[in-house]
């Protein structure tokens, strides 16, 4: 808490409780408008490769996404001809272990554990690792800033995965 | 009972068993895998001496070592003593690896360095067990190929006219050199490996498979392999083939389309080119990467290099990562940037091209019909000035050339 101005735009854990809550379930059940308008306009969606802490500017990512590519995919997905993702997946996360770790500006930084069970024809999948939200109060409500999602698996070799983490 | 490949691999048409028979997978392992030249790397993976990536052919764990002498060594990660691995780190810097499980050591040549009590073995240097070794080693324009046999064609002799496709890669850097230092992006497809190779130059499953993301972004990779395409489709020979796309480059005649931009954006780059290359720079720059499969394992599309690795007969990872070309920082951002967004798990065009082989895997297991059609452009395939098989930019020509050299291997005498 560096200052009065973030103490006041700050979010409690309730508040990105049910935010975080809510991503996920618009990402469970593909509502794909609904969750592409919880980002704000310099958003980051990052998936690493290869471990945690790469530089996604000189190294692959399995996702690095601003604002536009995020528009791109969400695009892509609503065609019904993203073959990886047409038929969907079914599937459902759990999110917890959620702690609010900081503030940054006017963002409040979030850190949580996921499990998601992915299925599809092809199998099911287990996806598990620690997500970094960065999430901001806006005039229209809470919206998500950043996302980074560090998967368990990040350096072994991964299945598709077109859904969104 | 033997498999006659010739029943199997006809001209116009393949069988389904070749991608689900265990046996022929088995086979595959021997008279491919572990014989012809595999790629495994890059050299500047491994910059300095001392460094070491672990590296993957098929099956087989491998340690790419630089030593002192500045050489590449491919080494097997397996101890002499009780078969333990000796290294666990996927990439570090060591000038030697110490087996865990009883400390044996070993220099990163591969060569035996020392055990712990001695006196079991009646002293000092009495041992003579060292790490296996990649019997033939061999790089071009810096990538690393491995051939499992002591003997056989050079690797210049099985790269032959793919050379030329890694030199036109390399060219495009303003030192000459590429470089794979962006990490590796590993996908797994439960596949058979061959479906990912005809895929790699099919040019008539883009409009289709990836129709969706160039619809949305407005891209013209489609009509480069539409049926008004001049491109073409080439069996470079050894299994080896490539969309030739220049000739669609060249009609649009601007440098940097090839890259989806235009010079403007790349200023500092151009400039070197241009001062490079003088008046061949124009052409450098508007016919850009090659899009060539290099037989058996290695891909290039542009601005991305892949690596496939066979695990089982419906197992295959796919390795990829972004072109970096040397002194051309600017161009390296856009290079990872475009690559991240095009392949890998998540890649708007590569997590299509998995899922198509996935449910292709699915689909030949059905018991009729039992062949895959790869007739298509027969007809109008023509004998080239260089003396190559073309096709149309949408035609077969690169799968008929991979099975033809398949064939050849499978039906030659094994040798050592």
């Amino acid at each position: 808490m560096s200052s009065v101005a973030a103490e006041d735009t700050a979010l409690d854990l309730r508040e990105v409780e049910a935010f975080v809550y809510r991503e996920a379930r618009l990402a469970d059940e593909h509502d794909y408008d609904g969750w592409e308008a919880l980002w704000t306009d310099d958003a980051v969606y990052w998936v690493p490769a290869g471990g945690p802490d790469i530089d996604p500017v000189k190294q692959v990512s399995v996702v690095y996404d601003n604002r536009s590519r995020i528009r791109t995919r969400i695009r892509q997905l609503k065609t019904g001809k993203r073959y990886a993702q047409s038929p969907p997946s079914n599937m459902r996360r759990v999110v917890s272990n959620i702690e609010v770790v900081g503030v940054e500006g006017a963002d409040t930084v979030a850190e949580a554990n996921f499990v998601l069970v992915e299925h599809r024809e092809r199998g099911t999948v287990l996806w598990a690792g620690r997500t970094t939200y960065r999430l901001r109060r806006t005039e229209d409500g809470i919206r998500l800033a950043y996302k980074k999602v560090v998967l368990v698996n990040s350096a072994d070799a991964l299945p598709t995965m077109a859904f969104l983490i | 009972m033997t498999v006659q490949y010739s029943e199997l691999i006809q001209p116009e048409r393949v069988h389904g068993s070749l991608y689900t028979n265990p046996e022929i997978f088995a086979e595959e392992l021997r008279r491919i895998w572990y014989r012809t030249w595999v790629c495994v790397g890059h050299v500047s993976e491994i910059a300095h001496p001392g460094d070491y990536v672990r590296k993957q052919v098929a099956t087989q764990d491998i340690i790419m070592t630089r030593s002192s002498d500045g050489e590449v060594n491919l080494l097997l990660n397996r101890c002499a003593h009780r078969g333990n691995l000796v290294c666990e780190d996927q990439r570090g810097n060591s000038s030697s690896f110490r087996c865990p499980y009883h400390g044996w050591t070993y220099r990163n040549t591969g060569e035996m360095l020392g055990y712990p009590y001695n006196q079991g073995y009646g002293g000092k240097g009495k041992l003579n067990l060292n790490l296996g070794r990649v019997p033939r080693v061999d790089t071009y324009q810096g990538f690393v190929f491995a051939s499992f046999a002591e003997e056989g064609p050079s690797l210049r002799e099985h790269l032959g006219a793919a050379a030329g496709e890694l030199d036109r890669l390399a060219r495009l850097s303003p030192e000459g050199e590429i470089e794979l230092t962006a990490g590796w992006l590993r996908h797994r497809a439960k596949a058979n490996w061959k479906l990912l190779v005809e895929n790699e130059t099919d040019g008539y499953h883009p409009q289709f498979v990836h129709g969706s993301v160039f619809t949305v972004t407005g891209s013209h990779i489609g009509t480069l392999y539409s049926d008004k395409s001049t491109a073409v489709t080439r069996d470079l020979g050894n299994g080896h083939s490539e969309n030739d796309l220049r000739s669609e480059f060249r009609r649009m005649g601007k440098p940097m389309t090839w890259f989806g931009t235009t010079e403007d954006r790349f200023p500092d780059y151009v400039a070197k080119m241009r001062a490079l290359h003088g008046d061949k720079a124009e052409d450098i720059l508007i016919e850009g990467a090659p899009h060539v499969m290099v037989f058996p394992n290695l891909f290039i599309a542009e601005i991305s290099v892949f690596m496939i690795n066979p695990l089982a007969v419906n197992e295959t990872v796919q390795s990829v990562t972004a072109v970096q070309l040397k002194g051309a920082p600017e161009m390296n951002r856009r290079l990872v940037s475009q690559c991240i967004g095009s392949v890998g798990p998540a890649g708007m065009l590569l997590a299509d091209d998995t899922e198509m082989y996935e449910r292709n895997q699915r689909g030949v297991e059905a018991r009729r019909p039992e062949w895959l059609d790869i007739r298509r452009g027969v007809h109008r395939e023509r004998i080239d000035e260089n003396g190559f098989k073309v096709g149309a930019a949408n035609d077969e020509t690169g799968m008929r050339g991979f099975w033809s050299h398949y064939r050849t291997l499978m039906e030659q005498e094994e040798t050592k």
